[in-house]
């Protein structure tokens, strides 16, 4: 399984960013924390909108199965849905903390977003 | 931390001198200045520049002319009417959309980025600030706002401040959304008059739609006691708590031509009825 | 004659000047809100609304049946609002900006357009005035396509006066575009002049001649005059600042209601504009 996370900085040790669309960097990882790739998601930092929209695209052509994030607006969530990524929100502490949770089966998987439309 | 963002409806009821007086009040604050096609704020809040960057909005189609065999496809299909019928690209109605770049069959169009204005952080008196200019009669106001207010949240986190305090535009359109969604709490100041009931209303509606908690101030209700009530009765009915009345004061204006917050200067009518009015407003923000 | 009534910043009594011209006018001129977003001539004028007509945007619908997946919508939309992923296409039209290009270049044309409403233009009699207003959707946030709708309504052969929103972007931009003359509405206070002089910026751009009129005009400093000095900016009227005129327009009263000798200084400023702009006006007091 992949796993993407919105995070600070490139590491599993980076603490997570709670925002999904604005996060400066997305850390995918496999089922045992190791790291596959940093995403440098700076050019969608600025974005107007459409941000969270780009940022699905962007973790669903690499295949991600599951998303662990603090908050996802209505259209990223829509997006990511139609991808068949799943999602795991309100996720705090760093990469590898939340990746553990998953492991624990403590991370329950969102049903709908949990933020309003971010502009 | 808890993002606040004043908005009007109605130009001129006093939003920035008010968003300046509240920034001078509260502790712990970050300025955001997202009224950036006109911008105010700094006129009050003196700002010291300590980091500046362009800001590039967006892209505007341009034309080859050594490449364009003037074969009109492009200026048929824009929807803006942005193209002449020299083939030149008119700046200010070019959306951006790409759309001729992609039909050109001569490839002779591409997309540049376009400098749409600066934004800034600043030190002032108050705290610090991140403010924006538009150049003027550019678009794109709305992403201005979203950048400016992401950076004002950004210096918060770092520094464990409390509040940050937007100064948000006027109507009820594309930079307003841009500078309300999210946000913690919304404050609106509007004036007794028809006008300003009329405004307030649609920008209530507005916040409303978005699920925001809000407060209304009425600036110089004096100078209509019964529209005041009005708009108090229709705040009631609408679940907007009355954060509270600020009277009908000259210094109010004063203060601004001396380029001060009338909280700063001697005790007046409207600087006590602000102090009041901060102090309501700053507990149901934290509620 | 196109005259468009702006300001920079919001209050300053742009409403109040639009609204006593064409009230001195009468059946010589139309008067157009494009203030779209909270258009508030209505408030002063009263007007008898005959016609309401909806405005769209068109937006994306996409037949999945047709679709082969082939992505070209993405890569086009410069807004997101067009996302092909996994084995659907989603469309999310509040981003959507009206181009059509994901239609048209659409190889299997599987696009279709669908409305999305931007809101109303109205239309009407204030007394012998024609009246025209946009009004936007609330939420709603392109408001430029609704103002190019409503200054579809503009006829050749009367004054048709203006009434542009506060500010000096895109859609102050779209109000003023193709008119003769700008008439801008200040007040002598240091917000008055800053965003006078972005205002001033924006509309130079434009190359269309400008005139200043100061608001309340014993309050605050000279600072606008001097301005208006220093660039050469036609100075055509200043409006004292008067307790009639507040409480009039508190309770929506039009200032030469309030103020009837106010009448003859609105046809001399209309008379100066005409000058101004070369020609003799058709609004005049003759």
């Amino acid at each position: 399984m992949k796993i993407a996370v919105t995070s600070t900085g490139k590491t599993i040790e980076s603490v997570i960013d709670p925002r999904f669309g604005r996060a400066p960097f997305i850390v995918i990882v496999d089922d045992d924390c190791n790291l596959i790739e940093a995403i440098d998601n700076s050019k969608n930092v600025n974005a107007f909108r459409g941000a969270g929209i780009q940022a699905a695209k962007t973790i669903a052509d690499r295949k991600v199965d599951l998303l662990l994030t603090g908050r996802c607006g209505p259209n990223a969530f829509t997006t990511l849905q139609a991808a068949g990524i799943k999602v795991g929100a309100e996720q705090s502490g760093t990469v590898r903390e939340a990746v553990e949770r998953v492991k624990r089966n403590e991370v329950p998987l969102a049903d709908k977003p949990n933020a309003e439309a971010h502009w | 931390m808890k993002e606040v963002t004043v908005i009007s409806g109605k130009g001129g009821t006093g939003k920035t001198s008010i968003t300046a007086s509240f920034a001078f009040l509260a502790k712990n604050v970050v300025l955001a200045d997202c009224d950036v096609d006109a911008a105010d704020l700094h006129i009050l809040a003196q700002p010291q520049v300590i980091h500046e960057e362009d800001f590039f909005g967006g892209t505007k189609a341009v034309i080859d002319h050594d490449k364009c065999s003037n074969c009109g496809t492009c200026l048929e299909n824009c929807r803006y009417d942005a193209i002449s019928a020299s083939f030149v690209v008119d700046h200010s109605a070019c959306e951006g959309c790409a759309l001729c770049h992609y039909i050109c069959p001569e490839s002779a169009i591409r997309m540049e980025e376009t400098l749409n204005g600066k934004w800034f952080i600043s030190n002032t008196r108050f705290g610090p600030m991140v403010h924006a200019n538009l150049i003027p009669g550019e678009e794109n106001s709305g992403k201005l706002v979203a950048l400016v207010r992401n950076q004002a949240k950004l210096i918060a986190e770092e520094q464990n401040m409390d509040i940050v305090i937007v100064d948000g535009a006027p109507g009820v359109g594309c930079p307003v959304i841009s500078s309300i969604t999210g946000v913690d709490y919304v404050v609106i100041v509007t004036e007794p008059t028809m006008s300003g009931l009329h405004d307030m209303k649609r920008v209530a509606e507005l916040v409303k739609g978005f699920n925001i908690p809000s407060s209304l101030i009425i600036n110089k209700w004096d100078i209509h006691p019964g529209m005041s009530n009005e708009i108090e009765k229709f705040a009631n009915s609408e679940n907007v708590a009355l954060a509270g009345k600020i009277p009908y004061d000259k210094t109010f204006t004063e203060s601004m031509v001396r380029r001060k917050t009338v909280v700063e200067e001697a005790s007046s009518p409207a600087a006590d009825a602000i102090v009041q009015v901060w102090k309501k407003l700053n507990q149901s923000v934290w509620q | 004659m196109i005259v468009a009534v702006a300001s920079g910043k919001g209050g300053t009594g742009k409403t109040t000047v639009a609204t006593s011209l064409v009230s001195v006018l009468g059946d010589r001129a139309q008067i157009l809100d494009c203030d779209v977003e909270e258009p508030n001539c209505h408030i002063l004028l009263k007007p008898t609304i005959l016609t309401t007509d909806t405005v769209n945007l068109p937006v994306p619908s996409v037949d999945l049946e047709k679709c082969s997946l082939c992505g070209k919508c993405g890569e086009v939309c410069q807004f997101s609002a067009i996302v092909p992923i996994g084995k659907t296409v989603i469309a999310f039209p509040e981003l959507c900006h009206g181009c059509g290009a994901c239609s048209m270049l659409c190889p299997e044309e599987a696009i279709h357009e669908v409305p999305r409403n931007l809101g109303v233009v109205e239309t009407g009699m204030a007394g012998p005035v024609e009246f025209v207003q946009g009004r936007i959707r609330i939420g709603e946030a392109m408001s430029p396509p609704l103002i190019r709708a409503v200054k579809t309504h503009i006829r050749g052969d009367k004054l048709a006066i203006l009434d542009a929103p506060p500010g000096a972007s895109c859609p102050v931009i779209t109000t003023v575009k193709g008119s003769d003359f700008v008439i801008m509405v200040t007040e002598p206070t240091p917000f008055g002049l800053n965003d006078l002089g972005i205002a001033v910026e924006a509309i130079k751009g434009l190359g269309i001649p400008m005139g200043i009129v100061i608001n309340r005009s014993d309050i605050g400093d000279s600072s606008v005059k001097d301005f208006c000095d220093n660039r050469d900016l036609p100075l055509l009227m200043e409006i004292p600042h008067h307790r009639k005129i507040a409480e009039g327009y508190a309770q929506g009263k039009p200032l030469i209601e309030s103020m009837p000798e106010y009448s003859d200084k609105f046809r001399k400023l209309i008379d100066d504009v005409s000058m101004i702009f070369g020609k003799p006006s058709k609004g005049s007091s003759l």
